[in-house]
């Protein structure tokens, strides 16, 4: 018990529909490098969120001690105080500020308002001194690159007297050098006493680094495994992520397999935004009538890309390459095209992309199609009403009428509405992306049921998904992608998680 | 499983109904109370029939270019141009019928392609190279007007042809004139104007009085039209509601839909009434309405107005649903010019000039109406019928605080509380609900 900094204990955390943390506890050690492992939704930003005050006190059952004190945060400077720091995945930095800016921004070196630009300065060059970055205090943000942003982030933990660095998925968009020189940074400071969490899905590194690993699965603590007492094996690592039964959470299915629906070939496509990055290279797929294939793959791995840059080129730039449709080269140029082609793309986010949420259940639902309900541009209500009460029964969306807005469905139900709002497009194939994120897992189980019935109706279904445990247990053929490439495919025998998180780890390593 | 869907619909109480639809009540109940403060104010001046004549007249073209300046705050955008759009097409319709003669048939629609031309050059930056319409509208809002200055060379030109004037100042003919005029005489409640002690500052309300007053219908197929609109209308609403309960559809309850009922018909029997005891209807009113007519259409039942609201409620999703949202954004634009030129050829037909000083402020005035009627800011949520009846609130008071003798200071200081209000009263309600 000797020199605990930090223990969570019994933490729940329920959000409307989902519980998200389930009696989760964390013990961490002063001056150890604490990595915290799982799936993608195994609750582990939300712990950190609990943890620094990100969810108020109150709003979460359990208890949390720091420095051998019960600790209610209610917000980020609460805990901030106290020299608890969390770096997110999506750093918080200004771009169009310089270096020394972005560090002191809101706890800026001034007196009475006017900032001392002279000690600003002379703290910021100290501060980069201690995490290698050697760039002047004056750079702007948007100048450097990811790896160095990543080090102005610790700086400004630094500058905020840090006692536990919290670093989510530090190295997710770094190279290999950057990555190494944060883990080496991450082993002075430990030298220096100072105590941090990591999350990764980077096992070879949490490897590398960590004195304990504690993973979490489904919202609940698996185990805690200490690094210095045994040697642990990646695999080890893996099993105590993924292992849990997979019956009864998957609806049953008979596939039955046809001619070929979508074939995708030889699929290059440049970044967005980082005009001269290609991002996606090569990428060679095809789905079936009948048939669920999976796009397996971390986060950042391009499969959220590809499925946009098929879909109308609603992301990338310089796209070549070929989209067959029954084997005959389609334009997918634009998105009508791509839905005239049969296509139809259910996206990730659906309240940013899918639905249009002050608006109704039947004006969702109608969106794609609107031709069909109405003639030489006017709309008949009857019609468009019939289709929404068919839907909404078919695809059992719970709300008190079709006229219900789609921001006050839970998120089930929201997703149901944008697949109504696809299957209305009769479309060929659909590509849905992260189709059961955010859901509780009835729901769940109900998207399933409604993909199953699609493949059984000769549709083909591409489906990309973070949870693997979903791949599994509702595709026949998944691939697997890792930054930018299809790097394994796996049939349904071949799959399993270790399988794919295997493809994923040495494609990773190769490069 | 269907069963269970339908067990959960649930009719609202009366009271959530008011919640939920608290704006659209309360705007047309605003209008009806700032309405009878004015008729006793200015001491029955409001509801005189020559009084509601102007106050079409007056606000004819604001109402009309808030029906295009809806359409694009719904689809999140804004113009800032349209004033300078109303002075320009003023001015070129004057130059070419005044300097030129040629013929208003050849004008009138010359001008109106030319608005839609203007928009679209705005459109165009706008939808396609993705500038902000802020932005645009605000250069477009310059560079007309100067154009405008240019065209004119600084100076009004005028008079117009009789037969273009009557666009905006003539008044549809009695096709019943053979019945008229018919007197009758009526008890009626006379307010009267309050008198301001000039020492105290102290208000002096002498008592309404009852008296007797003739009335003359010299119009009567104003009156007649008015009652035939009603009815239809009182027969559309049943209608409706007939079909919504056949569909198991929401219905409002039903005694707001009486009282709605009521008082528009009250209010537009009243209106006709009076204006049928003058010279009946002013031709702008039959456009006004015409357009009015069209415009809720549009975006009620049209694919075109669907689109826009789900554009405006949700870009990126509209996009991804297969939307064309530039070309959209594009003819929203069009739209707007082609209702600006009307309006500006309204306005020169009535001040029976074109000054390039024409138009300064409506864009303010329009985009007022629209917040006040419900739009909103953000896109995606707005009104016809709020637009409209924002437009005559802020007419209303115009009139009447002129009626008043208060200044155009005073004016302004009113509407813009009122504006403020109106969008505090949304705002309010968002964060309660």
């Amino acid at each position: 018990m000797d020199n605990i900094i930090l223990e969570m204990r019994g933490i729940t955390k329920t959000f409307p529909g989902v519980k998200a943390l389930d009696n989760v506890n964390l013990k961490v050690r002063e001056g150890e490098i604490h990595a915290l492992v799982g799936e993608n939704g195994a609750g582990k930003s939300t712990l950190m969120k609990v943890l620094s005050g990100v969810y108020p006190a109150g709003t979460y059952d359990g208890e949390i001690h720091y420095d051998r004190e019960v600790r209610h945060f209610s917000t980020i400077s609460d805990s901030e105080h106290l020299g608890i720091i969390i770096i997110h995945q999506e750093l918080a930095l200004v771009p169009l500020l310089s270096i020394a800016e972005n560090i002191f921004l809101g706890n800026e070196i001034a007196t009475n308002g006017v900032i001392d630009w002279k000690q600003t300065f002379a703290r910021t060059q100290g501060l980069l001194d201690k995490v290698g970055l050697r760039e002047a205090p004056s750079v702007r943000i948007t100048d450097i690159g990811v790896g160095k942003q990543q080090l102005v982030e610790i700086a400004k933990a630094l500058s905020k007297k840090v006692r536990l660095l919290i670093l989510d998925e530090p190295t997710a968009s770094l190279n290999e050098t950057d990555s190494d020189a944060l883990l080496k940074l991450l082993m002075e400071f430990r030298k220096q006493g100072m105590t941090s969490i990591i999350i990764s899905h980077k096992l070879n590194e949490i490897k590398k680094v960590a004195d304990k690993i504690t993973i979490l699965r489904d919202g609940g603590t698996v185990e805690t495994l200490d690094c210095h007492n045994e040697d642990i094996s990646e695999d080890r690592i893996i099993k105590g992520m993924v292992g849990r039964d997979m019956e009864d959470r998957y609806p049953p299915r008979e596939p039955k397999v046809g001619e070929t629906l979508l074939e995708v070939k030889n699929w290059n496509v440049f970044h967005q935004q980082h005009r001269d990055r290609q991002f996606l290279h090569d990428i060679n797929f095809t789905v079936r009538a009948g048939e669920v294939v999976g796009i397996a793959g971390l986060m950042g791995a391009g499969r959220t890309e590809t499925a946009m840059s098929i879909f109308g080129r609603s992301w990338g730039h310089k796209i070549t390459g070929e989209v067959r449709m029954h084997g005959k080269s389609v334009d997918v140029s634009t998105i009508p095209r791509a839905i005239d082609a049969g296509l139809a793309y259910v996206t990730e986010d659906r309240k940013q992309l899918g639905l249009v949420l002050n608006n109704n259940i039947m004006h969702n639902t109608t969106l794609s199609n609107l031709n069909a309900v109405a003639s030489s541009g006017v709309i008949d209500d009857y019609k468009e009403r019939k289709v929404a009460t068919d839907y909404r029964s078919k695809l059992r969306i719970r709300s008190h009428s079709i006229y219900q807005e789609a921001v006050n469905l839970s998120g089930g139900n929201q997703q149901k509405v944008v697949l109504s709002k696809w299957l209305f497009t009769n479309p060929e194939v659909l590509i849905l992306d992260e189709p059961t994120r955010g859901i509780d897992v009835g729901a769940k189980y109900e998207i399933y049921s409604i993909i199953n019935q699609l493949a059984a109706e000769g549709k083909g279904i591409l489906m990309i998904s973070s949870e693997m445990p979903e791949l599994l247990g509702t595709c026949d053929r998944i691939y697997v992608m890792n930054e930018g490439r299809i790097v394994a495919e796996l049939s349904r025998k071949e799959a399993s998680q270790e399988s794919i998180m295997r493809a994923i780890m040495r494609s990773g390593e190769k490069h | 499983m269907v069963a269970e869907t339908s067990a959960l619909k649930t009719t609202p109480s009366i009271g959530d109904y008011l919640r939920n639809n608290i704006r659209e009540y309360g705007l047309l109940v605003a209008l009806v109370v700032i309405m009878l403060f004015f008729q006793i104010v200015t001491g029955g001046v409001l509801f005189r029939p020559v009084n509601i004549t102007n106050l079409i007249l007056q606000n004819s073209f604001i109402v009309i270019m808030a029906l295009g300046m809806l359409l694009i705050i719904v689809a999140g955008h804004i113009d800032l141009s349209v004033g300078s759009i109303v002075a320009l097409t003023g001015g070129l319709s004057a130059i070419m019928l005044v300097k030129w003669g040629v013929h208003y048939s050849i004008v009138v629609p010359l001008c109106l392609i030319l608005g839609g031309v203007i928009g679209a050059a705005q459109g165009y930056w706008i939808a396609y190279q993705k500038i902000p319409a802020f932005i645009v509208t605000l250069a477009g809002m310059l560079v007309f007007r100067g154009v405008t200055y240019v065209v004119l060379q600084n100076r009004p030109i005028g008079p117009f042809p009789k037969e273009f004037q009557v666009l905006s100042t003539g008044f549809v003919p009695d096709l019943l004139g053979f019945l008229t005029p018919i007197s009758f005489s009526t008890p009626w409640l006379q307010f009267q104007q309050p008198v301001m002690d000039g020492t105290s500052w102290a208000l002096h309300w002498p008592d309404p009085q009852f008296i007797i007053v003739q009335w003359t219908i010299t119009n009567l197929f104003a009156l007649v039209a008015v009652l035939i609109a009603v009815a239809f209308m009182v027969y559309n609403g049943l209608r409706n509601r007939a079909v919504n309960d056949r569909h198991n559809t929401e219905n409002e309850p039903f005694a707001f839909f009486v009282g709605q009922m009521a008082i528009i018909s009250l209010v537009s029997i009243f209106l006709g009434f009076q204006l049928s005891t003058y010279r009946g209807f002013p031709n702008v009113l039959v456009v006004m309405a015409v357009l009015i007519g069209l415009y809720t259409f549009i975006t009620t039942r049209s694919t075109i107005g669907r689109r826009i609201y789900a554009m405006g409620g949700n870009v990126k999703a509209a996009k991804l649903s297969g939307i064309n949202t530039e070309r959209l954004t594009f003819y929203t634009f069009v739209n707007m010019g082609v209702l600006a030129a009307l309006a500006g050829m309204i306005i020169a037909a009535r001040l029976n000039s074109a000054t390039p000083k024409a138009g300064v402020g409506f864009e303010l005035d329009v985009i007022a109406a629209c917040f006040i009627g419900g739009a909103s800011a953000s896109g995606g949520v707005g009104k016809i019928t709020g637009a409209v009846i924002g437009a005559f609130i802020m007419g209303v008071m115009n009139n009447g605080m002129s009626i008043m003798g208060l200044g155009i200071d005073y004016q302004q200081l009113v509407k813009g509380l009122v504006l403020l209000a109106a969008v505090f009263f949304d705002v309010y309600n968002k964060n309660k609900g």
